[in-house]
């Protein structure tokens, strides 16, 4: 275990050493983050201009699911998209073959070499938005609902990482990933907004089939108090049986590429 | 399994199939492939047995898709065998257990690990926490292998600076922090000048004699092999051709040399036809094949009867000799 932390230290001080070797991109990636931010926060202004209310959701509670989702977007940016994108070139490389003679979890290694540190302000700001919404909106919050912010933001992005993952995973039969990842990105993109600002089919769609709902949603709900406990329990099932999905296909998919490779 | 335990790597009726699908040409053959693909299995590697002992260094040789690169990852545990038995110090490779792990390293020549944008210094001590070394025993690891392959501050320059000789050490370097006592060299001297290959020769040749770790090399260069390899097994088209000393196969192969003399006056061919063969003879130039044992015989004898002004002895080229037996072996 402490192998493995130790590992970590050293995949992401190599990776911060890694971007800062190319100062001006390092500034640019800064930039392109802001803008996106200032554009969604824009966006989400104009539906409330004029008294105008998503779904059940008051500006102020709305904002927080805004912030939910920067900080979820920070994390991609920092962590899922370096690494999980660059699987394909291991495969097609050929250099998963070092990875997978090292006396480490491979699964581990390429979840979290890389790290990305201009995701690190969207990350911020994402909780500072959804500190500064709460506290506007129910003006305080306990610490038992901050627990449970904690454990549903958890909940959403294993859940986002292992349906990531299992696509990257599957570039070891296609090689050429398609642009499945963006599908990805816009699926979380969605969840920018209240769940019940959909359709209700849609609604039913992005919690049982898609679960954008735990992405952002429900962790909103939960720092607003109004998370229900079954939501939660059923979340922290869904999300363990989506890591251990995960886990299993990327075995299968290793046996697969270990019998097929040359 | 083990009936010898000196035997490290035993490898025993080994096959491996791939299952390729055929697409013919075209629109209409890529229809057909989508729709009715049409599988079959190419044999990769067929009944392959050795054994291979503690220390010993061998070279594999072969052309170009011969099975070689199959082989060798079947032996570090990449690819699953589709019939018979690998065996290395007790493991089943393809189980890839930690303490198999270990205990072997892999390097491709036309593959990196190192991380393209840093000095090598940094993905060392990456593969020194992957492998659960300390600090301390990393960095008087990578000092001792840092003298022993001549690098010094290249590995503190990013990779992408470096040299195709500087990167190739530095990858041999991190490819060994472990101190595997097996070594798997998928053409490590791939795209290297001369001088680069001759010393990744000689650091492998000192490595093996210093820690007596067990070293399998494929090359296209028969120089790695003849300087490194007094054992080489040859494959040709998936199947064991030859196992055996470097020394009897080159025998075997080429019973003459070629003896180039430029001399100073024109000479008669008669006057040459008691020494070899006759190649070739154009006023001061003669070229004649002399079989092995005679040759110092022949060379003094040519040196005292005639006025040379040069003369060369030809290693005949081994590729080519080699290429003319696994043709020879197709006719068998």
């Amino acid at each position: 275990m402490q192998r493995y932390f130790k590992t970590i230290r050293l995949f992401w001080s190599t990776a911060f050493a890694s971007q800062l070797e190319y100062q001006l991109n390092f500034l640019i990636e800064l930039l392109a983050m802001l803008g996106t931010l200032l554009g969604s926060v824009f966006i989400l202004s104009l539906f409330f201009t004029g008294g105008r209310q998503l779904g059940d959701w008051t500006w102020e509670s709305a904002l927080v699911i805004q912030g939910v989702y920067t900080f979820l977007d920070g994390l991609t940016n920092a962590l899922l998209r370096p690494n999980l994108t660059e699987i394909v070139n291991y495969v097609r490389e050929g250099t998963l073959d070092y990875v997978l003679l090292k006396p480490i979890d491979s699964q581990f290694w390429l979840s979290v070499k890389k790290f990305s540190f201009a995701g690190l302000p969207e990350i911020i700001l994402g909780l500072s938005i959804v500190f500064w919404a709460t506290i506007q909106s129910v003006s305080t919050f306990s610490i038992y609902s901050l627990f449970v912010f904690i454990i549903s933001l958890l909940i959403g992005f294993i859940i986002l990482y292992s349906v990531w993952f299992l696509i990257a995973a599957s570039s070891i039969w296609f090689v050429k990933t398609w642009n499945a990842t963006e599908v990805l990105r816009a699926l979380l993109a969605a969840g920018r907004y209240p769940i019940s600002a959909y359709p209700v089919v849609l609604r039913f769609i992005f919690t049982l089939v898609l679960p954008v709902a735990f992405l952002t949603t429900f962790p909103a709900e939960a720092i607003l108090g109004e998370l229900k406990f079954n939501i939660l329990f059923f979340g922290l099932i869904l999300s363990t049986l989506f890591f251990i999905f995960s886990r299993l296909f990327w075995k299968f998919a290793l046996k697969h590429y270990t019998s097929a490779s040359s | 399994m083990h009936n010898n335990p000196s035997d490290l790597i035993v490898v025993d009726q080994l096959s491996k199939y791939y299952r390729v699908a055929n697409k013919q040409p075209g629109f209409k053959g890529t229809l057909k492939h989508f729709f009715d693909r049409k599988t079959y299995d190419v044999p990769a590697v067929t009944d392959i047995s050795f054994k291979i002992s503690r220390g010993e260094v061998v070279g594999f040789l072969g052309a170009n898709g011969a099975g070689k690169t199959t082989l060798l990852k079947m032996m570090c545990g990449l690819i699953h065998p589709s019939i018979g038995l690998v065996d290395v110090g007790g493991f089943s490779p393809q189980r890839r257990q930690t303490a198999f792990l270990k205990e072997i390293t892999l390097v491709m020549g036309q593959k990196q690990q190192l991380i393209w944008d840093l000095p090598p210094m940094d993905s060392l001590y990456v593969n020194a926490a992957v492998y659960g070394l300390s600090d301390h025993e990393a960095k008087v690891r990578i000092n001792e292998l840092a003298e022993m392959l001549e690098l010094g501050e290249e590995l503190t320059r990013p990779v992408r600076k470096l040299s195709l000789g500087q990167r190739m050490k530095s990858e041999i370097l991190a490819a060994l922090l472990h101190k595997p006592s097996v070594l798997f060299l998928d053409e490590p001297t791939l795209g290297l000048d001369v001088n680069a290959q001759a010393r990744v020769r000689s650091f492998l040749s000192e490595y093996n004699k210093r820690t007596g770790a067990t070293i399998l090399l494929t090359s296209h260069y028969m120089a790695d092999i003849t300087a490194l390899c007094p054992r080489v097994i040859c494959i040709h088209k998936g199947k064991l051709f030859y196992d055996g000393d470097l020394d009897s196969l080159a025998n075997s192969l080429s019973p003459s040399r070629e003896v180039k003399v430029e001399l100073k006056n024109p000479s008669a061919s008669e006057q040459f036809v008691k020494y070899g063969e006759i190649q070739d003879l154009n006023d001061r130039f003669v070229c004649l094949l002399v079989s092995r044992d005679k040759l110092t015989d022949v060379v003094s004898n040519l040196l005292t009867e005639f006025d040379i002004i040069d003369l060369e002895i030809s290693d005949p080229p081994i590729d080519k000799l080699i290429g003319e037996l696994f043709i020879k072996g197709e006719v068998n």
